[in-house]
């Protein structure tokens, strides 16, 4: 395993062969959760990652476990590969008392103490003033965390990515802004919504570093967040990645996508994260067929027992209601 | 004077609260606009910069979701943050971040995390600052499950309420009336810590109960004694706490004097009076002898003449004229 403070990702076989199963785990999760959406296992809002697996499994490389990760409503992918256990994740996805919100939240808000997952948030650009405030109690605190926040291109037209930026510049403090720039706030086109659509230069413009990355390479995101990751460590102020991505399934469940056209999507299936990092290790010749039958055998059977987990879940009592809305009391 | 008396300020009073959280605790922190150097809007800060380092006295950009949400952000990562916002009326700016993180995410976490982040704000009317510094939107927040709201009326609540509010593990938003800065009173030096979860009799009579909290609760005092004057015994709940509310003691007050006047700078409809009022309904409609009366702020945003804010304002006058209805005197 790589040390998540080093600058540069060492691409040996085994490493190679984590972030290919790190993307492939996510991706057979998603397709298991779009599976028991249509079986009504799974309800309410429920938004895929599958097409942007490289950004999260690339990014949290360079993260360590003290540090701090705030994530938006599709943030399956994210919780995954923060360490976020899949039983207690797919048992949130159910609404299962095991999940790891207890069953509150669902999929859009997947919290975890023990990774600091602090979610889950689904108002767009309502996560990045709460990464600014982490970061800000990591360097009050003199501890070497940082805070690392996933957002989308859509979260750019809010105040709050503005604001958030400045004062986090301002303060010099340790946060990591990953822009996930899938093109399309739900069914709105990134130039029908933004007068610069360079989302990288409106980060230079708060004197916030920040660099284009392809998204779809995994070892781009990885080697790009570790750069950034160093500098920022070394007391060197916040820093964005605007992460070029494209998201391969509909917005949410309720999407009928038609705002894009059938070809666009196909075209960029071509950079598809995983079949990329898959051919180029072909290519390089550390990975064989039998690596790829047995990363998928034991996604499966990683998956089996997470489904197997959330169907044998309980029920929250209907008397258990409120709780957790006050610390040790019950609301009046 | 005695030695055991002194004169103090609401506004001295609630930064000796802040300056006695920051010397008790590390962790503690205060942040807002122009609380440093400026020494604060009403300047309830000034001096803290000086003694303090900025990095604990952190002036903030005009930010306030950013600053309000970072407060949340830092009480997550285990800091005690104290967060100033100038008015409840630029508290709508960050109003996604009060409502939708501070009171949800406990929730939403199935209790794993907790928001221990103190957030104080000036409300209400009286300096001529006319509709968008002026209201009184306290109620609202009441609303909302996750949040605690207080509301410290008197120089003891706003000198030991912070110091609860920082102890508790729930987000506490504190509203402090502009028009009670200046107030001066005596502080008993031995008084201390004030709970933040009941309300309290602050005036103790037997015709009728006027419930009020905040800026309302000296014209409340005030139309009392005025009642007095004429044999009508009111007697004056303080609620102190707006969420969760202590129902038990506006009923048990109702119960004895059969009559209730709410007394709210707040707005009628749709409003905390109105929950009040629906309280006192469901839980001792058979106890009363008259319908619960309100007097409220005119339903128009605050005016800038200085009449005309007076005239939309609760005063004491209502105040008599609507306990006396409710005895049919």
């Amino acid at each position: 395993m790589n040390d998540s403070h080093s600058i540069k990702p060492h691409l040996t076989r085994d490493h190679l062969l984590g972030l290919l199963h790190g993307m492939i785990r996510v991706r057979r999760f998603e397709e298991k959760c779009a599976e028991l959406y249509q079986q009504e296992k799974i309800r309410g809002f429920m938004h895929l990652y599958i097409g942007e697996e490289a950004i999260a499994v690339g990014a949290m490389q360079a993260l360590a476990p003290a540090d701090a990760v705030v994530a938006t409503y599709r943030e399956h992918g994210h919780a995954l590969a923060r360490g976020v256990a899949m039983d207690g994740v797919m048992a949130e996805m159910y609404g299962k008392a095991e999940g790891c919100s207890h069953g509150r939240g669902g999929s859009m808000h997947l919290f975890d103490a023990t990774t600091r997952f602090y979610g889950g948030n689904a108002i767009v650009g309502g996560g990045l003033p709460l990464a600014v405030g982490l970061a800000l109690a990591e360097k009050m605190q003199q501890r070497d965390g940082i805070a690392a926040c996933f957002f989308g291109e859509g979260a750019v037209a809010e105040g709050e990515f503005h604001e958030s930026l400045n004062l986090a510049e301002l303060w010099r403090l340790p946060v990591l802004f990953v822009c996930e720039n899938n093109l399309y706030a739900m069914g709105t086109r990134l130039e029908r919504s933004e007068s610069q659509p360079d989302i990288h230069i409106k980060a230079q413009s708060y004197n916030v570093p920040a660099e284009v990355v392809d998204g779809m390479d995994v070892v781009a995101v990885e080697a790009a967040a570790r750069r950034v990751c160093a500098a920022i460590r070394a007391g060197g102020g916040p820093a964005l990645l605007e992460c070029r991505t494209y998201r391969f399934r509909a917005h949410s469940m309720f999407d009928p996508q038609l705002y894009r056209d059938r070809a666009e999507i196909e075209d960029w299936k071509h950079s598809d994260p995983i079949d990329r990092l898959a051919s180029w290790m072909r290519e390089t010749g550390v990975l064989h067929d039998t690596d790829i039958t047995a990363i998928e055998a034991q996604v499966d059977a990683e998956i089996t027992q997470a489904v197997g987990f959330a169907e044998s879940g309980r029920w929250e009592p209907v008397a258990e209601l409120a709780r957790d809305v006050y610390a040790g009391e019950v609301a009046t | 004077m005695t030695d055991n008396v002194r004169e103090i300020t609401y506004r001295d009073a609630v930064r000796e609260a802040i300056r006695e959280a920051l010397l008790a605790d590390p962790r503690v922190f205060l942040m807002g606009e122009d609380v440093g150097r400026y020494g604060g809007c009403y300047a309830v800060t000034k001096g803290l910069l000086d003694e303090f380092s900025p990095d604990r006295i952190r002036d903030t950009p005009l930010s306030e979701s950013a600053f309000v949400g970072a407060g949340i952000g830092a009480a997550l990562g285990g800091m005690r943050p104290i967060v100033e916002i100038m008015t409840v009326n630029f508290s709508l700016l960050a109003l996604d971040q009060i409502v939708n993180n501070a009171a949800t995410i406990r929730h939403m976490s199935g209790g794993q995390f907790e928001v221990p982040v103190v957030i104080r704000m000036a409300t209400g009317a009286g300096r001529q600052l006319a509709a968008q510094h002026s209201h009184s939107l306290e109620g609202w927040y009441a609303h909302i499950p996750g949040l605690k709201v207080v509301t410290p009326a008197t120089l003891e609540d706003a000198r030991f309420m912070l110091a609860t509010a920082l102890a508790d593990p729930n987000p506490v938003l504190i509203f402090e009336h502009v028009m009670l800065y200046n107030r001066s009173g005596v502080l008993s030096a031995d008084a201390g810590p004030v709970d933040i979860r009941s309300a309290i009799v602050r005036r103790p009579g037997k015709h009728v109960t006027l419930v009020t909290y905040g800026g309302t609760l000296f014209k409340t005092l005030n139309a009392a004694e005025t009642l007095a004057k004429g044999g009508v015994e009111a007697e004056v709940v303080d609620l102190r706490v707006l969420r969760p509310l202590d129902a038990e003691t506006v009923l048990s007050s109702v119960r004895k004097t059969r009559r209730a006047v709410i007394v709210d700078e707040g707005w009628r409809s749709g409003s905390l009076s109105a929950e009040i009022s629906a309280r006192i309904m469901e839980e001792a409609f058979w106890d009363l002898d008259a319908p619960v009366g309100r007097v409220c702020s005119a339903e128009v945003p605050i005016p800038y003449p200085h009449h005309l804010e007076e005239a939309a304002l609760p005063q004491p006058a209502a105040i008599v004229a609507a306990a006396k209805a409710t005895l049919g005197v």
